[in-house]
Order: C-alpha cells, then sequence, then structure tokens
C-alpha cells in the first residue's frame, strides 16, 4: 500500500529556498482566463497577418481554432525558425547517470514505488561513457539523474559536470531543482544550461499526481529555472508533460513562464521541450489520446511563433519521421544515439529506461537526415569563457 | 581608379563581408565565390577544431577571417574568445559582440568599448558591433576600433536601414571605416547604405534566407558595387515633395 503524502503542495519545505518573484502568480492567474474555445477562425487568420506576436495571439495559435491553420503556421514559423537560426539544428545526447528516484509521480517509469532496476554510475563509469559519447563527435551533452538527493547527491552531479566538461563543449543538466547556491556550484563544475520541467501548471492537477517526495512542492519547482539563473547557469528550459492534464492551458502556461523569465532576466538563453506522455515499464496502458502529432505540432509552432528567437528541442520520444520534419521548420536540437538508461553507451546499462524511446538513430544517421534535408548539422555552439 | 576598403592596414578590393552560421557550410565556398568577398565572419563558438562540421574546415583559402565573439555577454569574456580565436589561427581580426539579451540580441555599447579599448592594446584590429550612437562611435575611435559596425536594424530581422540617418553621422564624423552590420534584407537596402558613403556592408540573414543563396550572394555583390559607384560619382540632387517652381516667388525685386 503506497502512504501519500497529504503535504500542501503549495507549501516549501524545509532548506527550500524562496526566491523574489512574482511570475508564479501572473502565470497561474493568465491560464485561468484563457479560454480557448472563445477564439474563431477570424481571431487566427488576424493573428497569423500580423508580424510580431504577443501573449493574447499566443492563446489564439494554441485553441482549437488554430489547428486547420497548422499549414500556414508551419510556413511562417520556418521563416521564422531560418531568420534567427539560419539552417543550424544542433546536436547532443543526454545521459542517465542514475535513476533512484524520491518522487511518487504516478505517470513516470522512474517513480520510486515502480519496480524496476536501480542503478548509478561510478566516475570511472561516468567517463567511460562519456569518452564512448564525444568519439561519436557530439560536443554537447545532458546530464540526467532521477530525482534522489540522498542517491544522486550535489557533489556527485558536481564530479559528473567536471569531467563531462573535459569532453563537451556545452553541458547541460536535467536534475532535481536545487537552490540557487547549487546552482551556482554546478554552473562552476562546467554545467551552463539547466532543464527542469514543470509537468502540469494545474495546481491541483500537480498534487494530484506528484503523490510524495520533494516534487510534490509546486512553487519551488516553478521558480527553478529563476534559481538557476541566479546562479549564473546562461540558459534554462521549459516544459509541460503534455497530455498529463490540459495540454492547451498547459502550453500556454510554458510559454508565459519562459516569457516572463525571460523578461526579468534578458540575457537568459531560453528553450522549450515538448515531452507527451509515452507508456513506460509496467505500465503499457497508458496511452494518452489527446495530444497526437497534430496537436504537438501546433504546440511547437505556436512557441515559435510567440518567442521566435527560443530554442525548440526534440526528443527521442517521438518517431523519426516526425523529428525530421520539424528540424528547420521549429526545433533547433536534435538528440542522436540516444540511451535512457543509466548508461548503455560504453557497458551494458545499470538500470532500466525511463520511457520507450521512438528513434533509436545513432549520431552518424541523424547528421545525414539534417544535411538530406539542406540543414546543417551543428556540433557546437558555444564557448565556456 | 584603384578604390580600396582599408582596415587595421589590410586593403581589400570587396566591400561585401559576408556573415556565416545561418547557411550550410557546404556552400560556403559558392557562396564566397559569387558574392566575391574577401572577408567573412565566424562564430569562434561554432569552431569545432578537429571536430565534426567544423566551420574553420569551409573557408577557402584566402579569405580573411573576421572571428567574433559571439556568446560573449560582457567585455571580459569578449576579450577571452578573442584571445582563444587568435590561438586557433583566426588572425589578429576581430569582431566584438557583446550581447546579454536573447530577444533582439541588441549590442552592450558599454562593454563593447571595454572589450575594444583591452583588445586594441593586446594588437588585435578591432572591428565593433554597436547601435549607433556618435558618441559611443568616438568612444570606439578613442579605444583603439579598426573600424565601426553599426547595425541597420535588429540582427536576423531583413528590415533594411532603420537607423539610416546615425548611420550617416558616423559616416560624416567618424574618419573610419563605417560598416553596416546586421539588419539588411535586400540588396537595394545595401546599395542604399553604399550610397550613403558607408565602407562596407555585411549580410548573412538575408542572403541565407534567399531561396538561391548562391545567387542572392552575386545580387549582393553587385549592388554593393553600384551603391558604391553611386556614392564615389556623387548623386545628384534629389527634389522633394514638388518640383521647383517655373516662376520664381522672388522675381518681383527690383534693386
Amino acid at each position: 500500500m503506497v502512504k501519500e503524502n497529504n503535504m500542501d503542495f503549495m507549501r516549501y519545505m524545509e532548506d527550500m529556498e524562496q526566491i523574489d518573484s512574482v511570475i508564479m502568480e501572473e502565470v497561474l492567474e493568465q491560464v485561468k482566463h484563457f479560454h480557448y474555445s472563445a477564439y474563431t477562425e477570424n481571431d487566427v487568420r488576424y493573428v497569423l497577418a500580423k508580424d510580431e506576436i504577443n501573449s493574447e495571439d499566443f492563446q489564439v495559435l494554441l485553441s482549437p481554432a488554430a489547428q486547420p491553420f497548422l499549414e500556414q503556421m508551419a510556413r511562417k514559423a520556418t521563416d521564422e525558425t531560418r531568420k534567427h537560426f539560419g539552417t543550424s539544428v544542433c546536436l547532443f545526447t543526454p545521459l542517465y547517470i542514475a535513476n533512484y528516484c524520491e518522487n511518487y509521480c504516478v505517470y513516470c517509469g522512474f517513480n520510486c514505488h515502480n519496480k524496476i532496476q536501480r542503478g548509478k554510475l561510478s566516475l570511472e563509469e561516468i567517463e567511460q561513457e562519456m569518452q564512448k559519447i564525444s568519439e561519436t563527435g557530439l560536443q554537447e551533452i545532458l546530464l540526467l539523474t532521477g530525482e534522489s538527493r540522498n542517491m544522486s547527491d550535489v557533489a556527485y552531479i558536481g564530479e559528473a559536470v567536471k569531467l563531462a566538461a573535459k569532453y563537451f563543449s556545452t553541458v547541460g543538466i536535467e536534475i532535481y531543482p536545487l537552490n540557487s547556491e547549487e546552482y551556482k556550484y554546478l554552473h562552476e563544475c562546467g554545467a551552463d544550461f539547466v532543464s527542469v520541467y514543470q509537468e502540469t501548471y494545474h495546481p491541483e492537477k500537480y498534487g494530484q499526481v506528484h503523490l510524495s517526495g520533494h516534487k510534490r512542492v509546486f512553487p519551488y519547482r516553478f521558480y527553478s529555472q529563476e534559481r538557476a539563473l541566479l546562479g549564473g547557469m546562461r540558459g534554462v528550459a521549459f516544459g509541460a508533460l503534455l497530455g498529463l492534464d490540459d495540454f492547451r492551458k498547459d502550453a500556454f502556461a510554458t510559454g508565459l513562464h519562459a516569457y516572463l523569465t525571460q523578461k526579468k532576466f534578458p540575457h537568459a538563453e531560453i528553450s522549450f521541450s515538448l515531452p507527451r506522455l509515452r507508456p513506460y515499464i509496467n505500465s503499457e496502458e497508458t496511452n494518452p489520446n489527446d495530444v497526437h502529432e497534430t496537436q504537438l505540432l501546433q504546440v511547437m509552432l505556436a512557441y515559435r511563433l510567440f518567442m521566435p528567437f527560443a530554442g525548440i528541442t526534440i526528443s527521442t520520444r517521438e518517431r523519426a519521421g516526425f523529428r525530421d520534419h520539424v528540424i528547420g521548420m521549429c526545433a533547433t536540437k536534435i538528440s542522436a544515439g540516444v540511451k535512457v538508461s543509466v548508461g548503455g553507451h560504453d557497458e551494458e546499462a545499470k538500470g532500466d529506461e525511463q520511457f520507450e524511446i521512438q528513434d533509436p538513430r545513432n549520431v552518424d544517421e541523424v547528421h545525414k537526415a539534417i544535411a538530406g534535408r539542406g540543414l546543417q548539422p551543428v556540433y557546437t555552439d558555444y564557448i565556456r569563457v | 581608379m584603384s578604390d580600396l576598403l582599408v582596415i587595421g592596414g589590410h586593403e581589400f578590393q570587396s566591400r561585401f563581408i559576408l556573415g556565416s552560421g545561418k547557411f550550410s557550410l557546404e556552400i560556403t565556398n559558392a557562396v564566397i565565390k559569387n558574392a566575391g568577398v574577401e572577408m567573412a565572419t565566424l562564430a569562434l563558438r561554432r569552431a569545432n577544431v578537429g571536430g565534426e562540421e567544423n566551420i574553420l574546415d569551409y573557408m577557402p583559402e584566402g579569405i580573411t577571417l573576421l572571428p567574433n565573439t559571439s556568446g560573449a555577454r560582457n567585455a571580459a569574456e569578449a576579450v577571452r574568445i578573442a584571445r582563444l580565436a587568435r590561438e586557433i589561427g583566426c588572425g589578429d581580426f576581430v569582431k566584438v559582440e557583446v550581447i546579454h539579451e536573447s530577444k533582439y540580441l541588441m549590442p552592450d555599447n558599454y562593454e563593447t568599448i571595454k572589450a575594444t579599448e583591452q583588445l586594441a592594446k593586446e594588437g588585435f584590429i578591432v572591428m565593433p558591433y554597436m547601435y549607433p550612437d556618435l558618441n559611443v562611435a568616438r568612444s570606439l575611435a578613442d579605444a583603439g576600433a579598426a573600424a565601426i559596425m553599426p547595425l541597420g536594424a535588429p540582427i536576423g530581422s531583413n528590415k533594411g536601414l532603420l537607423t539610416k540617418d546615425f548611420i550617416k553621422m558616423l559616416v560624416d564624423e567618424i574618419n573610419l571605416p563605417i560598416i553596416v552590420d546586421a539588419g539588411i534584407g535586400r540588396p537595394s537596402q545595401a546599395c542604399e547604405a553604399m550610397e550613403i558613403g558607408v565602407a562596407a556592408v555585411m549580410a548573412n540573414t538575408a542572403i541565407a534566407t534567399a531561396k538561391d543563396v548562391a545567387l542572392m550572394a552575386k545580387a549582393f555583390k553587385l549592388a554593393i558595387e553600384s551603391g558604391r559607384a553611386a556614392y564615389l560619382a556623387g548623386l545628384g540632387r534629389v527634389l522633394e515633395y514638388h518640383a521647383e517652381a517655373s516662376s520664381p516667388l522672388t522675381g518681383f525685386l527690383q534693386d
């Protein structure tokens, strides 16, 4: 029997840093008033004719009324992507260094009650994995852990980041939320980019699906990006797990969260990821049907038009045919040679996968696919100074 | 008559500087050839020395490299990137680019002056990218800049010479080559910039976003040459609003 945490999900736990910000209140307030069914075809035509897309226009682009206009949105998005990024498509790969988790997120394969093989790489194993990855030519890596402060503490992650900085020009982390001092430490170790996904911006739903663990605290997670920037990180990524709740509202909240954060920290490099729910080990029946490729693309295009300068990453949760078509149109970064198990690039994996990947292509194959579309594969676009 | 562009003691026939990084590397050679350029920028952060898709591997011989400091958020970072560029053999030219604003990518003039001063002291040929402000341009000249690179419009916007009047002030007052960088969206705008007397034009997005990149490179070359010739020829007087009245208003005077 699983014991639920009945702790208030809007209340900070001890040791959780509280920063001075009102962005969460603003996002939640605006999302409350986002009634997407009120928009019509005419609203969409009006927005598509505009040069600059404000937050209300963004709502229009996310509405069901905009769905029949996907082709026009795609054309406009392609122009914007070309203007801001040219033909460049950045390549990277994630490396899971541990999958221990102390959270109980009912939708996730890593959740602490799911019986999967857990593992954590030693520093030697991490280095071997990194060597193997860097042999593929990749220069950008994203280090991931499950959310366990006990099993994969900040010091351990810091050592992994230091190793990564030896082999790669760009190091990102996708780990549990930290206080700004801890982000500062990892930045000093060599990490510059932080991804934290809010999963859903609907607080009640958030409380229902994050039953226990630190992750249960909604506002602490919400302000991760700001704390990361206060800690000196250069870029932050935003995302909702589409399909967990009303995806249109979650997509709007994600965009607004990113927009307001950039406004407050003008130097921040902003990017989006768009995970949607996928089946995982012991939960094959999880198959959220409301976010099909059409809806997923609509959200990606809306992000691109609302924030034309922001990066968009496309993960291997999506199939090759989808990924190959969205690069150059709206996505600016694509993963390759992906393993979502713990390790597995060099030796056999030490822990089970978080989800099933849909695009198993290696770096060379993804490189060829990018070049085949007349786009430029970019391995490094960053100097650590 | 020779009409050379001189930057930091180096002479160039071409007044077209090509920006790179927005079109595919494999067409670099064709673009450079069609554009007739002798100088091309490159973002050092894209230089994957010894690795895959290294932009330096695609630059034809004889091209003068203009490494930029993109990614620098302040003067200190720009200085470090410039030194790295020199270390990997990009030469002494550097385009100082200091940006800490991710939405419009507007240059920070204050930090740019600081970086220019330091790099000029270290013997670099410094070409600072800036928002056209006459006072800042004077400070950059005092700091040792070899040329000044004002933006015509926000980078990547293809909006043209939005800052034309302010660039003209720099052309008139600053005794250095003024090179319009960023915002030029079409050959006619490049031509217009040359007509007002700027020394050269830099473009990237306008070419990269064209259907036929190599052909657009050529179109820019011709436009820049045409604008230069017009400037040298001395533009005729342009009458605005109305023609000159044939019966003079002052014909009544009896002296």
